[in-house]
């Protein structure tokens, strides 16, 4: 189970490499004209207010902690001037810079909490889990009805994830991880389909988000690991001992590879769709041109359809995966 | 290198959402969901179950019917037939018992005609007897007188008898 199973997403990460390079490159040489790599990197990367359009930016509160100053936390917009530009003196010893916090002395060091563009999305979409879950589950508050309405378009898919996903892979003690499992595969989809909106952030393909979630699985899956998990790691039962030597640094990478696979995965397959849905927005100009813009355009619809398909699947295979992981470390001897 | 770099600030939020909505969740809305879900498929289970169960004592039942309405015809069967021997035997009887009757009847009949018959004899041998007697007594009384007159009295006696008879 390491990255390398996938070839796909592993092509995905460095075509995203090499397109943060030649964006950078590009960005530099021509100032003027229409700075494509500009444009898709600040809709993907996060930012300190929340842009629909432009020129219209809702701010976003910035929490600093630092030694010297301790706790701070102001709106995002004492940052700017009233033309929304990034005032050079900065605002409490911060400054704004191609979309980063800087401080202004060089040498200061800071923690940095704000309630960015991804934060705000976060904080979304968990509140719409939670008010979509709890609806769900008022309509189980009747005994023995046939679902209804927001339940009966839910009901199918926690089922799935239930037994198809949870249940098949981890077994009969399934019900400890069932929580986590459908908090996790909800919570990167609706990030997912949220993030398809229009002027929406890229919550589920930032990587901290789903270094986030790797590591919560990581975690789950070597502390609910059994006798059996750790003694296939640390002495591979049915080969000659030198050769335990050898394979323990290859079970110590694997256990390892395992949160990066899934971080990566999510991270890029996510991103990619947000690249490629720009850059065909973006066609539209650099040819100035009716013809691309119509082309694009239908293209992009199309694009949104797969993403629409992408977001779906990745929260599955994220979720199976995590099962799958679970599964592995749980299970009793051969 | 931005977009790889991981910000302190989300990766902070993020544990702290997420568990949070993990717990909310797990608390108000899986649980709930889950046992509800858990319940319910149980439910249809037994309904299933009893469903089946009903079927199977439905079909118990209705060769139970069927046995009953089997025992029933052969019994009312049974029960013709046996009236029907009853009513031949009574036939039988009562024809029996006509002939009885009807054989003593003639019996008795002939019994009676018999003794009707002797009788009749009887009377007819006693006046044979008494007849013979009186001819007897007048061929005596003739044979006194003439031959020829004895005679032809004789004749006229008999002609008398032949006459009275």
């Amino acid at each position: 189970m390491s990255i390398f199973k996938y070839p796909k997403s592993l092509l995905i990460f460095f075509l995203i490499f090499f397109c943060c390079y030649t964006t950078s490159l590009f960005a530099d040489k021509k100032e003027d004209s229409f700075d494509m790599g500009g444009m898709i990197m600040h809709h993907i990367l996060d930012d300190y207010q929340y842009e629909i359009v432009h020129g219209l930016a809702i701010p976003l509160p910035i929490i600093i902690y630092s030694e010297e100053k301790g706790l701070m936390i102001f709106s995002s917009s004492k940052l700017f001037d009233d033309n929304h530009v990034p005032l050079e003196k900065g605002y409490n010893g911060f400054k704004y810079y191609h979309g980063k916090l800087k401080p202004v002395e060089i040498d200061a060091s800071f923690v940095d909490l704000s309630i960015t563009k991804n934060v705000f999305f976060l904080i979304l979409t968990s509140s719409l889990m939670i008010i979509v879950f709890i609806l769900v589950a008022r309509g189980y508050s009747k005994k023995n009805q046939a679902p209804k309405g927001i339940q009966a378009l839910f009901e199918p898919i926690i089922i799935l994830i239930r037994d198809d996903v949870v249940k098949k892979n981890i077994g009969s003690n399934y019900e400890r991880y069932l929580p986590y499992m459908l908090t996790l595969f909800f919570f990167i989809l609706f990030g997912n389909i949220l993030g398809l909106l229009p002027a929406a952030a890229n919550l589920t393909g930032n990587i901290a988000v789903t270094l986030t979630l790797a590591v919560f699985t990581f975690l789950l899956t070597n502390f609910s690991g059994n006798k059996h998990y750790w003694k296939h790691i640390f002495w591979t039962p049915g080969i000659p001992l030198p050769m335990r030597i050898l394979i323990l640094p290859i079970e110590i990478i694997g256990v390892l590879t395992k949160p990066i696979s899934l971080t990566i995965r999510l991270f890029a397959a996510i991103t990619a769709g947000h690249i490629v849905i720009l850059s065909f927005i973006g066609f539209t100009f650099i040819f100035q041109s009716y013809f691309v813009g119509i082309f694009s355009a239908m293209f992009v619809v199309g694009l949104n359809l797969v993403e629409l398909l992408v977001a779906a699947i990745q929260a599955y295979v994220f979720t199976l995966f995590s099962s799958i992981y679970i599964g592995m470390a749980t299970e009793d001897g051969h | 290198m931005e977009l790889l770099t991981p910000g302190t600030g989300l990766l902070f939020w993020q544990v702290i959402i997420f568990l949070s909505t993990l717990l909310v969740l797990s608390k108000f809305a899986w649980k709930p969901i889950m046992n509800s879900l858990k319940a319910r498929e149980k439910f249809i289970e037994d309904s299933l179950e009893s469903a089946k169960k009903a079927e199977e004592e439905l079909v118990s039942i209705q060769s139970k019917n069927e046995d009953l309405l089997t025992e029933a015809r052969k019994e009312r069967e049974m029960i013709i037939a046996e009236a029907k021997k009853v009513s031949n035997s009574m036939k039988d009887e009562a024809k029996q018992s006509a002939k009885e009757m009807a054989d003593k009847i003639i019996l008795d009949a002939k019994n009676v005609i018999d003794t009707e018959k002797d009788k009749a004899m009887n009377d007819v041998k006693n006046k044979l007897a008494e007849l013979s007697i009186d001819i007897a007594e007048k061929i005596i009384k003739n044979e006194l007188s003439k031959d020829s007159s004895q005679k032809k009295y004789v004749d006229d006696l008999i002609k008398e008898i032949n006459d009275s008879k």
